[in-house]
């Protein structure tokens, strides 16, 4: 159920780099691979007892979060785009200066890690690279980008937003809600539609009567745009595309990607609910082995130069992982700090040295 | 800016004029947007329109449509649109048109911007302020107090002023900070004409988290807020009066963080509290009051805690059950007087 390979020829016959010179062209490779290798890698520390909570993979759908954040302007400095994932836009935070170091720290609940510990997975900021993690509850983050957005807006700046949204997400108020906003402020906001086809085990025709989300677009008044998300030039040509016309003043875009969340939704649910074969041809389709093979068939690269990439990255997972894992957890006392700016949660009375409900 | 382009009705504090509750809210306003151009308005209606008290009557034309938003009717989507804004530098000012509707943003408010600086997403200056409380017909959902729905979100801060000096000051304390803060501003005190007085011209703020002793009395506490201030001032008068029972009472101003050191410091003077508060009684705050003094004063108690809130039930439209619902001053009497003879 909604779950069919398109029809889409497997051949590596297009030759269109898309205006990318082969440094961009290996710098997308290599986001890709370092994507798959940081997850796997978490995987295995998974396993080894490591990570904290839950494990979430973007497995078949890498080329979306690579391809989309590739087209917006990645700054230092607090000047460039900003971009939201999702639990699976991995790659995304990662070409937008997420350190994989800190990927492992988010995950493991380390203390060195950007939310000392508080939070986990893609769930951190940088306002200065420009991303601003999700938070579970769906939707939220299109509201949220939309008042980013806005925000650029208003001064006059030349930056524009990027919210990732998976499709289950997008039968929420909040969703709608953040949408129809940005859309009536003709906020610079892309949203960008993770369309893998479930919600954690219902299907996206359980979840909405439209094929494919662009439907929803002109119901906003917005322009949108449906692209294989398992292509990932074809994302980045997309949002690059949509990045234009946002930036130069057209309002609120949409973009879908379209592709197949081969994992379950998190590390406990074994996806019994879809047919092995389905994902299997799935497998077919996968992002990083069509790319590979798309770079070597035009001469984009080598398969040395491609080899180098992927053990460099894998080295780089390794010894992040390794660091991470022989960092310390937090001071346990430290849950009380920060719930306000100069202030924090009273202590309990019970764990104090001489005992006194007046304390708390 | 020169003066000439103030309106007229924004400059009674600067000629000496008395101001009612809700014009010392539109001044507050004003003079923050003046002080700091990253305060910045949304809200439904707020521009064009005025808002449906007037609140910013005139803002659209003074400080433009740039910072005086008219948005759609989502209160989740707008109030979130305004955390966005607020992780990029900027002070929003959220109008919930009336409290009731604040619900479709109770996901955002609680799970995304209550938790942004621990989360490590950095402060997050935003106010989320509108009009609450019963006593104009205004039926289920033009009428209810929304502080305890919120009141249970740690990085959250709630403030509710009683008089116009408070309001202003506190709502300029509000817009400083840098978290976020829930201002609840009661409709009934909004045009009170006992609430008029002439305030300060000058840039006063009115700190958050401070109670305000408003009488002071030796036989008994009363702590309250809002509305209810009024309602146990007017009782403690006929107390004085007619019984020779001296009450206390205290005005929390700010609900959360609430003000232990205020009420225990009281309660340990006259040995009795009664807490009084518009909103309903399950779950009201006078629930958390009364733990906290036993937590912090039981020996000095001589008598139980007791409470007088509203029903427990939505609040009803016609007047002699929306009478019947809310506190009422003979209410308060009736409690103070079992506590005195307990």
């Amino acid at each position: 159920m909604g779950s069919a390979v398109p029809s889409c020829p497997l051949t590596m016959s297009d030759r269109d780099s898309y205006g990318l010179g082969r440094a961009e062209l290996h710098e997308i490779y290599r986001a890709l691979v370092v994507t798959r290798a940081a997850e796997e890698r978490l995987e295995m520390l998974h396993e080894q007892g490591h990570v904290v909570g839950d494990l979430y993979r973007s497995l078949g759908q890498e080329a979306g979060a690579v391809g989309a954040a590739f087209a917006l302007r990645r700054h230092t400095d607090g000047t460039g785009d900003i971009l939201a994932p999702t639990i699976r836009a991995t790659g995304a935070l990662f070409l937008f200066g997420g350190e994989l170091l800190d990927f492992f720290r988010q995950n493991m609940g380390r203390a060195t890690g950007p939310t000392r510990g508080r939070e986990t997975t893609v769930h951190w900021f940088d306002f200065e690279k420009g991303f601003v993690g999700p938070v579970s509850p769906l939707g939220t983050m299109v509201e949220v980008m939309a008042g980013i957005t806005m925000s650029f807006r208003l001064r006059g700046e030349e930056r524009i937003g990027l919210v990732f949204s998976g499709d289950g997400e997008s039968s929420t108020g909040a969703w709608h809600e953040g949408l129809n906003f940005a859309a009536a402020q003709r906020c610079p906001m892309i949203l960008v539609v993770e369309h893998n086809q479930w919600a954690f085990s219902t299907p996206t025709a359980q979840n909405t009567r439209v094929n494919s989300f662009i439907e929803k677009g002109p119901g906003y008044g917005i322009g949108s745009e449906s692209v294989d998300g398992t292509d990932v030039l074809s994302v980045f040509d997309a949002v690059r595309r949509a990045a234009t016309r946002v930036r130069s003043g057209q309002g609120t875009r949409m973009v879908e990607l379209r592709y197949f969340r081969r994992k379950g939704h998190v590390d406990h649910d074994s996806q019994e609910y879809v047919e092995p074969a389905v994902i299997a041809e799935w497998e077919k389709k996968d992002p990083i082995t069509l790319y590979r093979a798309r770079m070597i068939e035009n001469d984009w690269a080598s398969d040395e130069e491609l080899v180098a990439i992927e053990a460099e990255e894998f080295e780089r997972c390794r010894a992040a992982a390794e660091q991470a894992v022989g960092e310390a957890l937090p001071e346990a006392s430290d849950a009380v700090l920060d719930v306000y700016t100069g202030a924090d949660a009273p202590r309990p009375w019970t764990r104090a040295d001489n005992p006194d409900p007046a304390l708390a | 800016m020169t003066e000439r382009e103030i309106p007229e009705h924004l400059l009674k504090t600067r000629r000496g004029e008395e101001v009612t509750l809700l014009e010392a809210i539109s001044e507050a306003l004003f003079e923050e947007m003046t002080r700091d151009e990253s305060v910045f308005l949304l809200g439904e209606d707020i521009g064009v329109y005025g808002g449906a008290f007037k609140v910013t009557r005139d803002f659209l034309e003074h400080f433009g449509s740039q910072r005086v938003i008219d948005t759609p009717i989502a209160e989740g989507g707008f109030t979130g649109a305004a955390a966005g804004a607020a992780h990029m530098g900027l002070r929003p000012v959220v109008e919930i048109q009336f409290m009731d509707f604040i619900s479709p943003a109770y996901d955002v408010i609680t799970n995304y911007i209550a938790t942004s600086l621990y989360r490590g997403a950095g402060p997050m200056p935003l106010v989320i302020r509108g009009p609450v409380g019963g006593g104009n017909r205004g039926g289920p959902f033009h009428s209810q107090n929304v502080e305890m729905a919120f009141f249970h979100t740690p990085g959250l801060k709630i403030v509710y002023p009683s008089t116009a000096y408070d309001a202003k000051g506190l709502l300029k304390s509000a817009i400083r900070d840098d978290n976020p803060v829930l201002f609840e501003e009661h409709k009934g005190l909004y045009r009170a004409p006992a609430l008029r007085e002439v305030l300060p011209d000058e840039d006063y703020l009115v700190p958050i988290g401070k109670a305000k002793t408003v009488r002071e009395g030796n036989d008994l506490t009363i702590v309250t807020y809002g509305a209810m201030v009024h309602k146990s001032a007017e009782a403690a008068e006929t107390l004085d009066r007619d019984d020779g029972v001296s009450v206390e009472i205290i005005d929390l101003r700010t609900l959360l963080p609430l003000d232990d050191d205020a009420i225990v410091e009281s309660v340990k003077k006259t040995g009795r509290l009664l807490v009084v508060h518009e909103d309903t009684r399950t779950g009201g705050i006078a629930g958390e009051i009364a733990m906290r003094v036993s937590e912090k004063a039981f020996e000095w108690l001589d008598a139980p805690m007791l409470r007088v809130t509203a029903i427990d039930a939505p609040v009803p439209y016609s007047g002699s059950l929306e009478d019947y619902f809310l506190p009422q001053t003979d209410d308060i009497l009736t409690a103070v007087r079992y506590l005195a003879a307990y």
